[in-house]
């Protein structure tokens, strides 16, 4: 709450006219339990709650201000919270939760009358309670059709950050709001989100520093700071949702053809050498991309700092094949042998395995196909054991 | 072994004596020889399936093999045991080669009917069974190793030369690296699948049919297990060599006694394990190789 002219007027005005109705008055009535209007919904009120809540201090006018004297009418306005709170609810007007409930403020903040500090274990919006809380509407496989999202909130339960927030009770690990912001949320198609491509890498970077600063100075930042839109953000590779762990042979198996979901020519020459090969027996210390292309800092071998840059290779590959020198890193891990320009001696190579396997199978396949059939005749006309002679 | 009984049999056959139970039997393979195809029969099947689980390692039953034997690495171990093994059976062989062939002068080695070096003959034949084929002539006759006997000779001398070489240039591939280029390891992968494609198959699919499965030998050729083979066989498969051994009177040189029982079954339960489970592994690269990846 911040000390705009209007809360200073209500401050001014409102408090010392209803101080002539104080709270126990109300409660007279509201603090009896099960008390129900005409409609059946309950208005009664835990007095204790009430009076350590964030709001505790104030009189129930305060917020009803409809309400004068007693008797007071069967129906009684709306709260308007944005009397006080209207930088949030200026944000959230703003936000794609405007249209989405209709008392907008308690359907995070809960009961009213028994709103605590953020910090306190108990609030709805205590960083623990965030993702339940966000999930009495997105778990919701109704609300998931109407409005054609995928339910996220299994997805996040199972991730990382869902694991490290809810199994170890982290409160640094993000939750719901970390990313997606907390009044002002935004559709990811709005270019002012958190959550829109461009500014993903802000968003995570947030608390992921690091991995921010070195793809940043990675081909894939740089593209995305020159504009290309084309580029790869942390969600292309980690997706938003579903974030695992690294270190997971699961994880780390499927890498490759994430990579190769852009980088198809050199996904389909990877998937020709023994890398991949033994890759796809569940063989994680195998070269996925990121072993010799690195991950974030990922740069062109044109750069002299890339880890594929020819002057570097001996250590890139060396992590791996002990004793690699000048001549073993002549390897290309990317040879396509149908490429006759790049690979002359491994085109012929090719060329010439094939014609061999067509020649040796061409030829014994007939022979042993005419054989079967002339001996088979001599056999049905008792040729002898060996089919005849 | 009991020379007296079998001449006394051979005799009986000779007089005319139809004898059905008891049929003669001559020598065609040493204990050695014996051996040595064992251990690269055996040692082919692991190579095989190891290394046909890495070549097609992206489909299941690739994946499927590899986590019942304990992954890549239990893979791996098992393709280079058995590569020690046939490599060192190689070598002995060449070396028991070399060593009959020019220490003991064993010319016969390098050429002549006993020899496994092609001669004119073998094209004579191979046209001669061609013709046969498509009832075009009679059936050529074959001396001690048939045209495609030698064939299959070659097929593994050759085959064991190039996917041993590459085989032993990607193991230690930075050794290799300090005396050929880097760049020759992308022909070793190629060749090293291609042909090790080549052989599996070539095996699987035509030495099988060649020797076991082709009406006349089926279901199972024991002469490799026993060593011997009866006199039927050896006029039926080999009729020039009976022809010389008859003319030269050698005949009697090479007989055998009747192979034991538990030889022949040994021959052929270890003949249809093989055998069936070469078709298996050859239906399964098959269809993977031509279904794609």
């Amino acid at each position: 709450m911040r000390w705009t002219p209007a809360t200073l007027l209500f401050f001014a005005f409102a408090v010392p006219s209803v101080c002539a109705q104080r709270n126990s008055d109300c409660l007279v009535c509201h603090g009896q339990q099960g008390l129900t209007d005409t409609a059946g919904h309950s208005v009664s009120i835990d007095a204790q709650r009430q009076k350590t809540s964030v709001h505790g201090s104030l009189p129930c006018t305060g917020c009803h201000t409809d309400i004068k004297g007693y008797p007071h009418p069967t129906r009684v306005a709306t709260v308007n919270c944005s009397v006080c709170h209207s930088d949030e609810a200026k944000d959230v007007s703003a936000s794609i939760h405007a249209q989405a409930a209709a008392n907008v403020c308690t359907a995070c903040h809960g009961d009213p009358h028994a709103i605590v500090p953020v910090k306190d274990p108990q609030s709805p919006v205590y960083a623990l309670n965030i993702p339940r809380t966000c999930g009495s509407c997105h778990a919701n496989p109704q609300m998931a059709r109407k409005f054609g999202l995928p339910n996220v909130y299994s997805m996040y339960m199972d991730s990382i950050h869902g694991l490290a927030l809810t199994k170890d009770g982290l409160l640094v690990a993000a939750s719901c709001t970390s990313c997606h912001g907390t009044h002002r949320i935004l559709s990811h198609t709005n270019a002012d989100s958190r959550t829109y491509r461009a500014n993903i890498p802000d968003t995570c970077g947030t608390c992921h520093a690091g991995p921010k600063a070195s793809y940043f100075a990675g081909i894939h930042g740089q593209l995305l700071k020159a504009g290309d839109t084309d580029a790869p953000v942390c969600s292309n590779c980690h997706t938003a949702h579903q974030i695992a762990r690294v270190e997971t042979a699961s994880w780390q198996e499927q890498t490759s053809s994430t990579c190769g979901s852009c980088h198809k020519q050199n996904y389909a020459t990877y998937l020709d050498t023994f890398h991949a090969q033994i890759s796809a027996l569940s063989y994680v210390e195998t070269a996925h991309c990121w072993n010799c292309h690195r991950h974030h800092d990922i740069l062109l071998a044109s750069d002299p700092h890339s880890s594929v840059a020819p002057a570097n290779l001996i250590a890139t590959c060396g992590q791996c094949h002990q004793g690699a020198n000048a001549s073993f890193v002549t390897f290309h891990p990317h040879a396509d042998p149908m490429d006759a320009q790049s690979f002359p001696a491994l085109h012929f190579a090719a060329i010439f395995m094939n014609l061999l396997l067509l020649g040796v199978f061409g030829f014994f396949g007939l022979h042993t196909i005419l054989w079967f059939i002339r001996s088979a005749f001599d056999r049905r006309e008792g040729g002898g054991p060996s089919g005849g002679a | 072994m009991s020379p007296n009984g079998t001449s006394d049999r051979a005799r009986r056959r000779v007089e005319g004596t139809a004898v059905a139970a008891e049929p003669t039997y001559y020598s065609r393979f040493t204990l050695g020889q014996r051996y040595l195809h064992g251990v690269i029969m055996a040692t082919f099947m692991g190579l095989a399936f190891t290394g046909m689980v890495l070549r097609f390692s992206h489909s299941g039953w690739a994946h499927a093999v590899a986590l019942g034997v304990g992954g890549f690495t239990a893979i791996l171990f098992w393709h280079k045991f058995c590569a020690v093994i046939l490599t060192v059976a190689f070598l002995i062989h060449l070396g028991d080669m070399g060593y009959r062939g020019i220490f003991q002068g064993q010319r016969g080695i390098f050429w002549g009917p006993n020899s496994m070096v092609p001669r004119l003959k073998d094209l004579q034949d191979l046209y001669g069974h061609f013709r046969w084929f498509v009832w075009l002539g009679p059936r050529p006759k074959f001396d001690r190793f048939a045209y495609w006997e030698k064939f299959d000779y070659w097929a593994v001398f050759w085959g064991m030369g190039i996917i041993g070489i590459s085989g032993y240039a990607m193991w230690f591939a930075p050794f290799f690296a300090r005396f050929v280029p880097g760049s020759w390891l992308n022909i070793a992968l190629l060749i090293h699948g291609e042909e090790a494609l080549l052989a599996v198959w070539f095996i699987f699919a035509i030495h099988f049919f060649n020797t076991h499965l082709r009406p006349g030998s089926f279901p199972m050729d024991l002469v490799i297990f026993t060593g011997r083979m009866t006199e039927e066989e050896l006029k039926e498969k080999h009729p020039e060599e009976y022809q010389r051994l008859v003319e030269t009177g050698q005949l009697q040189s090479v007989l055998a006694s009747s192979p034991q029982l538990w030889l022949k079954n040994f021959g052929r339960t270890v003949g249809v394990v093989v055998v069936l489970s070469g078709f298996v592994l050859l239906v399964l690269t098959l269809v993977t190789f031509f279904r794609g990846r």
